[in-house]
């Protein structure tokens, strides 16, 4: 016998998890992107939304670890998977982490826009990797833009939370 | 920048997707990694009725797997997990070289080989170096599975020879052999953008250090994927040389017709092609010496 085809829905339920914690979210539109479902559903504002369609990394969080643009993800994508958010990374250390530190020290930012969206590449960079070369984190960061900086304050935080973040 | 309404299913095997296809139609588009598909739909460039997400289907991400002479990459298989792969490496360099040219890493870990292929892209480096390998694409659809080769299958901009009830399940690439070289290399603005040209090429040396055969492939320069064999046959026979390079390489900038663009004309595409294919094929001839 065929099995039946399945049918596509208007409207989702999803349960994931967010930064540690477990959220259920009901009746959502599935076009709805994760950078929506994030900011105006689970009301987490740190991540910031740029260019809404994947060109310019503000939005980056890690979606089972992994770096991953909220604005090209949907909500829908979004179920039984587990989600950080900038939000998290200071929960994770108690007050600001290492690498937040580290962008205050080296002025790795200014207006903060972009600051989520290269913490949380820089985040998943650190993670994987120890002593990681200047010209690697600028072309792991080439994803992710920035109109303040000129990115050297970002380059050179990174490298230093490289060296004093223990992990 | 919202996508319009669509609704959403994730089946959780191949024949289920391929059901919703026969069912829904040309109403339904396939998500894969969706690093292309997701700017379209925010940009309503696409308007599907239906999201059919491949995500949740193990069997389209299984590992990569040697068969004979073949290396099987699942369709699902994300770009950044290719690019990382050993198997790859060992079987495949030319995708292992190329890949870390494709876009961002955060575009590369959700980007997957078999979307960038369905995508089509005449400006992506996947499509062509599939092109160059000779690679074969694995189609699934409602009376089984068929295989298409990387020249029948890439058709124009962004049309390939996939129909409307049909999925891609994998690709299969030739395995590197013995005095083969293979290499990739572009011209982009800025690292992670587009190329406006690249080249791939995979040159197989004879014992007496000609060269026996070899494939070349360009993005950037026509409606999809382009090859020249007239220019190939040229190189066949000639031992590898600098001054040869530069002779193919006037072949093929010669006779490609590239369209202009906003991002490059015509002629300065021609003028990447002649660039490009004397430092692919040097780099690939190298390796392929380095490999007696």
């Amino acid at each position: 016998m065929k099995p039946e085809t399945m049918k596509p829905e208007a409207r989702v339920d999803i349960e994931l998890e967010v930064n540690g914690a477990t959220r259920t979210v009901r009746d959502v539109d599935p076009r709805m992107t994760a950078a929506d479902l994030i900011r105006e559903v689970l009301r987490l504002k740190g991540t910031r939304v740029g260019c809404e369609h994947g060109v310019c990394g503000a939005c980056t969080i890690l979606v089972d670890g992994v770096s991953t643009r909220s604005c090209i993800t949907y909500a829908a994508q979004l179920n039984g998977r587990s989600v950080l958010t900038v939000e998290g990374l200071s929960l994770m250390a108690g007050e600001l982490h290492p690498l937040q530190e580290a962008f205050m020290r080296h002025h790795g930012l200014q207006c903060g826009f972009c600051t989520a969206g290269m913490l949380l590449t820089s985040y998943e960079l650190l993670s994987e990797a120890h002593e990681v070369s200047p010209t690697e984190i600028r072309d792991v960061l080439s994803g992710n833009l920035c109109r303040c900086t000129g990115y050297q304050g970002i380059v050179d935080a990174v490298v230093d939370a490289d060296q004093n973040w223990e992990r | 920048m919202k996508p319009a309404r669509f609704q959403y299913v994730a089946p959780r095997t191949v024949e289920e997707a391929i059901g919703v296809l026969t069912r829904y139609g040309d109403g339904c588009k396939l998500l894969a990694g969706g690093q292309s598909l997701g700017p379209l739909l925010n940009l309503r460039l696409a308007t599907p009725d239906v999201l059919v997400d491949l995500e949740r289907i193990d069997e389209l991400a299984a590992p990569p797997s040697r068969v004979d002479s073949v290396l099987r990459i699942p369709a699902m298989t994300r770009q950044r997990s290719l690019e990382l792969s050993p198997i790859v490496r060992t079987h495949v360099p030319l995708l292992s070289d190329a890949l870390p040219f494709v876009a961002h890493r955060t575009i590369r870990n959700r980007g997957t080989i078999g979307g960038s292929l369905a995508h089509a892209d005449p400006s992506a480096e996947l499509p062509a170096v599939a092109l160059a390998c000779g690679a074969a694409i694995v189609i699934q659809g409602p009376t089984g599975q068929r295989r298409v080769s990387a020249e029948a299958f890439f058709q124009g901009y962004f049309t390939t020879a996939l129909y409307p009830d049909e999925v891609v399940v994998a690709v299969e690439f030739p395995a590197a052999v013995a005095r083969q070289g293979s290499s990739w290399v572009e011209f982009a603005p800025r690292r992670g953008d587009f190329a406006i040209v690249g080249a791939a090429a995979v040159v197989q040396l004879s014992p007496h250090g000609t060269v026996a055969s070899c494939r070349l492939a360009y993005s950037g320069v026509s409606d999809r994927p382009w090859r020249d064999e007239t220019s190939e046959s040229r190189l066949v026979g000639e031992y590898p040389s600098p001054q040869v390079f530069d002779r193919i390489a006037d072949s093929f900038a010669e006779r490609c017709e590239p369209i202009g663009d906003l991002s490059g004309s015509a002629v300065y595409r021609k003028g990447l092609v002649r660039h490009l294919t004397a430092a692919v094929l040097a780099s690939a001839c190298r390796q392929a010496t380095e490999d007696q």
